[in-house]
């Protein structure tokens, strides 16, 4: 019967219209970090790893601010070394962050970078961040996490100040409540 | 494929009726049967929503803490949420079409009434999982209707597992609910009935299922990435593991925005079907009406970030989303304009179902007004989170899509039943309703001008005038509602009958069909001109 047919055709359509979209949903999320990837948006930094040495622009400088949040329930003290760099676009910066575990207890903590302004992140390149893997600590231990950048002599005009900031995470295996337990081994979340 | 099959001539002439006794709801694939059933579900579900929204504003009748726990308050909230969005109006709008699309397209029951037996019967399963969670350890979700990770992950109650699975199944419900709903419009129409005749009720309720199938899987797949967050280690959301909570806010909305036109688009269409009627003339503007629904449904997917103007989207974003979002002013004053202009010069007369269009019209135009208010992004950053959106959504979905459902009620009823309508009880509760509802929420756009934040038990003194005159309101407008179970209970018992047309003005296949309804109808394909 062609009426049976033409509405087993239209229901498999949209049965498979449905699970499309329920795949789209999940397509969002990669999507979602290309988006971010390619406008710079969200303060996301995509520019890691060596760079090639540049000139060095001394006719400017940028203020780089540096900023440290723990996350709620987070023991660790934490914090730069310096809070505020003068950096050439173009010159390579070492600084670091320091951290120390003041409970008895083994941690491993991630922290997760954020630049603002938003804009200012795709001309930042990351050397070297302790934020590319999880860092773990002995209870009482204590620990300078190294941190090198270097500013895009393309960076806008505009920009005279870089905010830095870091917001450390509880990952130990062994916290309880919370659902990620994975130290992201070796892997940068970024 | 029964349903094709009793469309031929010579299989089952004879007009067999119900079956007895349970069973016949529980195993009916009969579409008059399945819609009554979706309607006093969703009736029953208005009515715990409802408590809980009373219950609400008199914890809010004055400054301090006097009824309930802090806590259960923002279980109250979310739960009424959950339940007037999916348990309220979105059954109620499923149960009309499943009545009203296969008596106004001429078609002798829905494309595949199994299937559609089914979504009916695993949603009081889902409410059932839903409205338990409020006697779990733990309480029941408190963190809103928009669950927002990572309050509804990391710091979610037990019970949001059971949550999860409640909005899976009412997901699975409405998808088979969409599907067969386009099925049936698009396969068995009546011969002459083309799809520019389609009666606008059935043109707003194939654009809605469409919404429906492109944005309730997105729902399913946030709420599964939920799951996994909280059960299996992922980070969708968890900025520790290198997810996004904003990314939550992003999928929520692809989803939400499309959900809240789900909720208004049959309204639209109900309107238009009763508007005519009570003019006696025809409605104003037919194609541009279809066309004004599909452009607000094609732009509904384009604006869901003015929901989150405040999280920090970089100022191209914001131009964007704002203009997208008034540029919806433009198809939906089309709508506003072709009803007006529909009773310019009319014969009008004010019986009940015309009353609730009426009020639909003015009040949802006021929704739409604060709604674009809403929608300019630099003044939204005082508006976001106050009581000024809270009487913004009300505004569009109570007397927007509540008041569109009764007028619904109202104008089939009697196509249901058979019987005549107690007019004057109707316009009784027409004027409770229309003078509560604006008490409940009108001041509730100063409270959030003045800067009073939504999902707060408590509040600073300056608040109080006007959330006493709100709750004095919500009380009014919850009891009135008493009215509407007795004017469906009445019209149900009364002996009074009504002619096939019912009102003078009425035209449609719906209304050739003998009132009450047969329960089989069109099992010969009526044609159309």
């Amino acid at each position: 019967m062609d009426a049976a047919q033409a509405n087993r055709r239209l229901i498999l359509r949209l049965l498979m219209a449905s699970v499309l979209m329920f795949g789209f949903g999940f397509a969002l999320v990669p999507l979602y970090d290309v988006f971010c990837k390619v406008t710079g948006l969200n303060g996301r930094i995509t520019a890691t790893g060596p760079v090639d040495a540049v000139a060095v622009d001394t006719a400017r400088s940028v203020k780089v601010r540096l900023i440290a949040i723990n996350n709620e329930g987070m023991p660790w003290a934490f914090g730069p070394t310096e809070s505020l760099l003068r950096v050439n676009p173009g010159e390579m910066k070492q600084t670091a962050y320091r951290a120390s575990n003041p409970t008895t207890r083994r941690m491993v903590a991630q922290a997760i970078p954020s630049v603002s302004p938003g804009e200012a992140a795709q001309y930042l390149h990351k050397i070297n961040c302790f934020c590319f893997d999880s860092q773990a600590l002995e209870g009482g231990g204590a620990i300078d996490m190294p941190l090198m950048f270097m500013i895009d002599t393309d960076l806008p005009e505009s920009i005279h100040t870089i905010t830095l900031s870091y917001t450390l995470f509880d990952i130990s295996p062994d916290k309880t409540g919370t659902a990620e337990n994975d130290t992201q081994e070796g892997g940068s979340p970024i | 494929m029964s349903t094709l099959d009793t469309a031929a001539p010579g299989a089952h002439e004879e007009h067999h009726g119900p079956a007895t006794g349970i069973g016949r709801w529980l195993f009916t694939t009969n579409h008059k049967d399945i819609g009554t059933l979706y309607l006093w579900f969703s009736l029953l579900m208005f009515l715990i929503g409802g408590v809980m929204a009373l219950l609400i504003r008199s914890e809010l009748f004055q400054p301090g803490l006097q009824l309930v726990e802090p806590g259960f308050f923002n279980q109250l909230t979310t739960m009424h949420g959950l339940i007037m969005v999916f348990g309220a109006v979105m059954p109620a709008f499923v149960g009309l079409a499943n009545w009203m699309v296969p008596l106004m397209i001429g078609a002798p029951d829905m494309a595949l009434p199994r299937m559609n037996n089914w979504s009916f019967w695993i949603l009081p399963f889902a409410f059932a999982i839903l409205v338990s969670t409020l006697f779990m350890d733990g309480g029941a979700p408190n963190f809103g209707w928009t669950f927002y990770a990572p309050l509804s992950t990391t710091y979610a109650p037990p019970s949001v597992t059971y949550f999860i699975f409640a909005i899976h199944i009412m997901g699975a419900s409405s998808i088979m609910g969409a599907i067969n709903i386009i099925a049936t419009i698009l396969n068995l129409r009546a011969p002459g009935m083309t799809m520019m005749k389609l009666p606008l009720f059935v043109w707003t309720w194939l654009i809605t299922a469409f919404l429906l199938i492109a944005v309730m899987p997105v729902l399913a797949g946030v709420v599964t990435m939920m799951l996994m967050d909280i059960h299996f280690g992922t980070s969708f959301f968890n900025a520790a593991g290198g997810g996004d909570p904003v990314l939550f806010q992003h999928v929520f909305w692809f989803f939400g925005h499309p959900e809240v036109y789900i909720m208004i688009l049959p309204a639209f269409g109900i309107v238009s079907q009763i508007i005519p009627t009570f003019s006696r003339k025809k409605l104003f503007g037919y194609a541009s009406m279809v066309y004004a629904t599909a452009s607000i449904a094609i732009l509904s997917f384009l604006v869901w970030a003015h929901h989150m103007f405040t999280v920090g989207l970089p100022l191209v974003g914001e131009l964007f989303f704002m203009f997208a979002t008034m540029l919806i002013a433009v198809p939906t004053g089309v709508k506003v304009f072709n009803w007006v202009a529909t009773m310019y010069r009319g014969s009008l007369t004010f019986e009940t179902p015309m009353l609730f269009a009426i009020a639909f019209v003015v009040l949802f135009t006021i929704g739409g007004f604060s709604g674009l208010m809403l929608a300019i992004a630099p003044v939204d950053f005082q508006y976001h989170d106050t009581y000024f959106v809270v009487a913004h959504f009300h505004y569009v979905l109570v007397p927007g899509a509540i008041f569109s459902i009764m007028a619904g009620v109202y104008y089939w009823l009697p196509k249901w039943t058979g019987h005549a309508l107690n007019e004057s009880m109707g316009k009784f509760h027409f004027w409770c309703s229309f003078i509560g509802v604006n008490i409940t929420f009108f001041p509730m756009h100063f409270l959030g001008l003045a800067g009073m934040p939504r999902r707060i038990p408590d509040y600073a003194l300056q608040f109080a005038d006007f959330n006493m005159v709100a709750t004095v309101g919500a009380f009014i407008f919850g009891f009135s509602q008493l009215l509407f179970v007795w004017n469906v209970i009445h019209c149900i018992r009364s002996r009074e009958t009504v002619s096939a047309q019912v009102w003078e003005g009425a035209h449609g296949l719906e209304w050739e069909v003998p009132s009450p309804a047969p329960y089989h109808t069109h099992t010969t394909p009526p044609r159309v001109e």
